[in-house]
C-alpha cells in the first residue's frame, strides 16, 4: 500500500470524524447531567447554516465558528426552557428541535444555496508538518481539529475531576437528592443543555465551513443521529466517543475509497454503511441489558419538578 | 412576581383539548410576527398558508391526497407512543412499502388484473412491517434502542430507492432519468372525483382510523397498550408481556407507514420517482401528538398538517417564500403543544408557594 494512498485517506478520517466528536462530547454532558436531548441533528444543521451565513457575509472563521455556537445555545435553549421549566417529554421535544432545526435552516439558507467560501485555512506548523507521513497527519489540520480534542479532554477532565462534574453526575444519577442537598437541578441541566447547544452548534459549523464548505438543504444527514448512537456506544464517556467517531470517520473512508480501488458496488449501498455500522454497534454495545443500565445515568430522560 | 408552576391533583382533562388549540393560535401569531420580520404582509400571507388553498374543490381534493398518508402513519405511531415505543422511521417504512407495491406494479406492468391494487396494498403493509420488524427484533432481543435503529433504516431505506430509480428499475425508455415506467391504468388507485387527484386511499386511511379507535378503546391490546405506556411495573405486574406488544406496535405502525406509502404511489404520483414522500413520515410524528394519540384526534391534525403543505406551496407560487416554511411551522407547532401540555399536569401561578390543601389531603 503506497504511502500517497495512506495521508489522504487519514486526512479524510480526522476530517469527517471531527463534527462527529463535537456532538458527541457534547451530547455526553447533556446526558450525564440526566437530559436526553434527541435534537442533536436540529442543533447541528442549525450551527452549519448560522456559520456558513456568517462565514460568507464576513468572511471572518472565528466569527462563523461562533455563530455556529451562539445558535446552538440558541435552539438548545427552546429545548431546555421546555424539558426543564415546562416539563415537557424530552423524547418529544428533542424530535421537535430536529424538526424544526431542519425547517428553519432551509429557510434561512434558500439565499445562500450555491455560494462558495474559501473554506477554513489549516494551521501549518513551520517544520512539523514537513516530516513526511506524520507532519500532515498530525500537524497539517485546521484549527477545529484541535479544538475537538482539547475540548474532549477538557470534558473528560472536568466530569471526572472536578466539582462542576461531579454535580452534574449527581444531577444525572439522582435529581432528588441532589436537589435535596441544596444543589439547583434546573440550572446545572440548563447550563449542560446549553453546553450541548454549543457543541453541536460548532460540529455543524465544521461541515458547512471547513468539510464541504459550502450550504446544502439537510447536509448533516444524519450525523446528529450517529453522535447520539456514539454517546450509547461510548458508555457516555468522552474519550471512547472520541475513539468512536474515529471509528466512524474510518467507515466514511471505506466508502470514499472503495469505489477508487475498483469494487464493483454501487455508490447507494457503500453510502448505507454509516448507518448500518451505527446499527451493528448499537446492537453489540446495549446485549447486555445489564451492564447497559449500569452506564447510562439513572435519571437519564426523567423530567424533574421540586414540588412534585 | 415571577410565575411558577403548581402541580395539579389530578390531570386536567380539558386541558389535553385545550391545548392544541392554544398551540395553533401560538403557531400563527409566531409565523405573522416571521412574515413580518421576512418583509411580507402577515395577514396577506396567512391568507395564502390557510385559506387559499382550500377555496376550490380542486384544493380541498388535495388537502385530502395529502392528509391521507399522515392520518394513516399518525394513527399507527400513536398506538407506539402509547406505549412508549418510538417508531421514529415511519418514513423509511413508507418508502419500502411503497416500493414493495411499486415493484409489483411494475413486474406486472402489461397485464390487466383487478386484483393488482389489492396485491400492491398488501405488499405495501408487509414491506412497510419487514422494514419496521427489524428495529422491533432488534430492541426485543438485543436491547437496541429503537428511536435510534428505526432512524437508521429511514437513511438505508432512502438509499434503496435511490439505487432502485438510478439502476434496475428506471425505465428503459425514460431518456435517462431516474424514475420508473409509468403504473399500467390497473395498478392505480381508483379515483374518487373526476379531475382530481382524491383517491380511495382517503377511504382506505378513513377506516383505519376506525380500526384504530376500535382498538386503542374497545380492545384488550388497546389497554395493554396504555397501562404499559403509563405504568410499565403495574403492567408487568399484570402478566402483559411488553415484548409482544413491543413487537405488535411496531408492526401495526410500520404496515400504515407501508400503506401510506403505496397508496401515495400508486394513488397520488403513479410511477417511482427519487423523492416518494416530502416527509410525510416525520410530520406524522407531530400529528399523532397533535392528534393528543387518539386516532379521532390525528384524523384533525392530519387535515390541518396537511393545510401546511399546502399553504407551503402555495406560498412559494404567489409570494415567492421557500418551501421551508412549511417545516418552520410544523416544527413550531410542535414546539408550542409540548410547551401547553404543561398545562394538563400543571397550573401557572403567581406569588409565593403556599402548602397545596388538595394534594396534602
Amino acid at each position: 500500500m503506497s504511502v500517497d494512498w495512506l495521508i489522504p485517506a487519514l486526512l479524510t478520517i480526522v476530517t469527517a470524524a471531527t463534527p462527529l466528536v463535537f456532538a458527541a462530547v457534547g451530547e455526553v454532558v447533556v446526558e450525564k447531567a440526566g437530559v436526553l436531548n434527541l435534537g442533536v441533528e436540529g442543533m447541528m444543521i442549525i450551527g452549519a447554516i448560522a456559520a456558513f451565513a456568517t462565514a460568507v457575509s464576513t468572511g471572518s472563521e472565528v466569527l462563523a465558528i461562533a455563530a455556529g455556537a451562539g445558535a446552538g445555545v440558541l435552539i438548545a435553549l427552546i429545548f431546555g426552557v421546555l424539558t426543564v421549566y415546562l416539563q415537557s417529554n424530552q423524547v418529544a421535544t428533542g424530535l421537535a428541535l430536529t424538526i424544526f432545526g431542519l425547517g428553519l435552516s432551509a429557510l434561512i439558507g434558500h439565499s445562500y444555496v450555491g455560494k462558495t467560501f474559501g473554506g477554513l485555512a489549516k494551521l501549518d506548523i513551520p517544520g512539523l508538518s514537513d516530516i513526511p507521513v506524520l507532519g500532515p497527519v498530525l500537524f497539517g489540520h485546521d484549527a477545529l481539529v484541535y479544538l475537538s480534542v482539547v475540548s474532549v479532554a477538557v470534558v473528560a477532565w472536568v466530569l471526572t475531576r472536578t466539582r462542576t462534574g461531579l454535580l452534574i453526575r449527581a444531577v444525572g444519577e439522582n435529581h432528588d437528592a441532589a436537589h435535596s442537598i441544596g444543589y439547583s437541578v434546573t440550572l446545572i441541566r440548563m447550563g449542560a443543555i446549553l453546553f450541548g447547544g454549543a457543541m453541536a452548534g460548532i460540529g455543524g459549523a465544521y461541515l458547512s465551513v471547513a468539510y464541504t464548505p459550502l450550504w446544502v438543504e439537510n447536509m448533516t444527514a444524519g450525523r446528529g443521529w450517529i453522535a447520539l448512537a456514539l454517546v450509547v456506544f461510548a458508555s457516555w464517556k468522552p474519550w471512547r466517543a472520541f475513539f468512536g467517531a474515529y471509528l466512524f470517520g474510518g467507515i466514511t473512508i471505506i466508502q470514499l475509497y472503495a469505489q477508487g480501488m475498483g469494487v464493483e458496488v454501487s455508490a447507494q449501498f457503500l453510502s448505507m454503511l454509516p448507518y448500518i455500522a451505527t446499527i451493528l454497534v448499537l446492537v453489540i454495545i446495549s446485549r447486555d441489558s445489564a451492564r447497559a443500565r449500569l452506564d447510562a445515568p439513572a435519571c437519564l430522560g426523567k423530567n424533574f419538578h421540586a414540588s412534585g | 412576581m415571577l410565575p411558577r408552576l403548581e402541580q395539579r391533583p389530578e390531570a386536567s382533562r380539558s386541558m389535553v383539548y385545550v391545548s392544541p388549540l392554544i398551540a395553533v393560535v401560538f403557531t400563527v401569531l409566531t409565523a405573522m410576527v416571521m412574515f413580518a420580520l421576512l418583509g411580507v404582509d402577515p395577514v396577506r400571507a396567512i391568507e395564502t398558508f390557510f385559506i387559499e388553498p382550500v377555496s376550490s374543490l380542486d384544493g380541498l381534493s388535495e388537502l385530502l391526497v395529502k392528509a391521507t398518508p399522515l392520518v394513516l402513519i399518525g394513527v399507527g405511531l400513536s398506538l407506539g407512543f402509547q406505549a412508549n415505543v418510538w417508531n421514529i422511521g415511519a418514513e423509511g417504512q413508507l418508502v419500502i412499502g411503497a416500493l414493495a407495491g411499486g415493484g409489483l406494479a411494475l413486474a406486472f406492468f402489461d397485464q390487466q388484473s383487478v386484483f393488482l391494487v389489492p396485491a400492491m396494498l398488501a405488499c405495501g403493509v408487509l414491506g412497510g412491517m419487514v422494514w419496521a420488524a427489524i428495529p422491533a427484533f432488534l430492541k426485543t432481543r438485543y436491547n437496541t434502542n429503537e428511536i435510534l435503529t428505526s432512524l437508521m433504516l429511514t437513511y438505508v431505506g432512502l438509499l434503496v430507492l435511490s439505487y432502485l430509480v438510478h439502476g434496475p428499475w428506471k425505465d428503459p425508455q425514460g431518456m435517462n432519468f431516474p424514475e420508473s415506467r409509468l403504473f399500467h391504468d390497473s395498478a392505480l388507485l381508483p379515483v374518487l372525483i373526476e379531475g382530481t387527484r382524491l383517491n380511495i386511499g382517503a377511504l382506505i386511511a378513513l377506516f383505519v382510523v376506525v380500526l384504530g379507535w376500535i382498538l386503542i378503546s374497545r380492545h384488550i391490546i388497546g389497554f395493554q397498550i396504555k397501562v404499559i405506556g403509563m405504568a410499565p411495573m403495574a403492567a408487568s405486574f399484570a402478566g402483559f408481556k411488553e415484548k409482544r406488544l413491543i413487537w405488535l406496535t411496531l408492526l401495526i405502525s410500520g404496515g400504515c407507514a407501508g400503506l401510506a406509502g403505496v397508496i401515495e404511489l400508486s394513488g397520488a404520483i403513479g410511477q417511482i420517482v427519487p423523492s416518494i414522500s416530502p416527509g410525510y413520515g416525520f410530520t406524522a410524528i407531530i400529528v399523532a401528538f397533535l392528534g393528543r394519540l387518539h386516532p379521532v384526534g390525528v384524523l384533525f391534525a392530519g387535515l390541518l398538517m396537511a393545510l401546511t403543505y399546502l399553504g407551503g406551496d402555495s406560498a412559494q407560487i404567489t409570494m415567492n417564500l421557500p418551501n421551508a416554511v412549511t417545516g418552520v411551522f410544523q416544527g413550531m407547532l410542535l414546539f408550542f403543544l409540548l410547551a401547553s401540555d404543561v398545562l394538563i399536569k400543571y397550573r401557572v401561578r403567581f406569588g409565593a408557594p403556599k402548602i397545596n390543601v388538595e394534594t396534602a389531603e
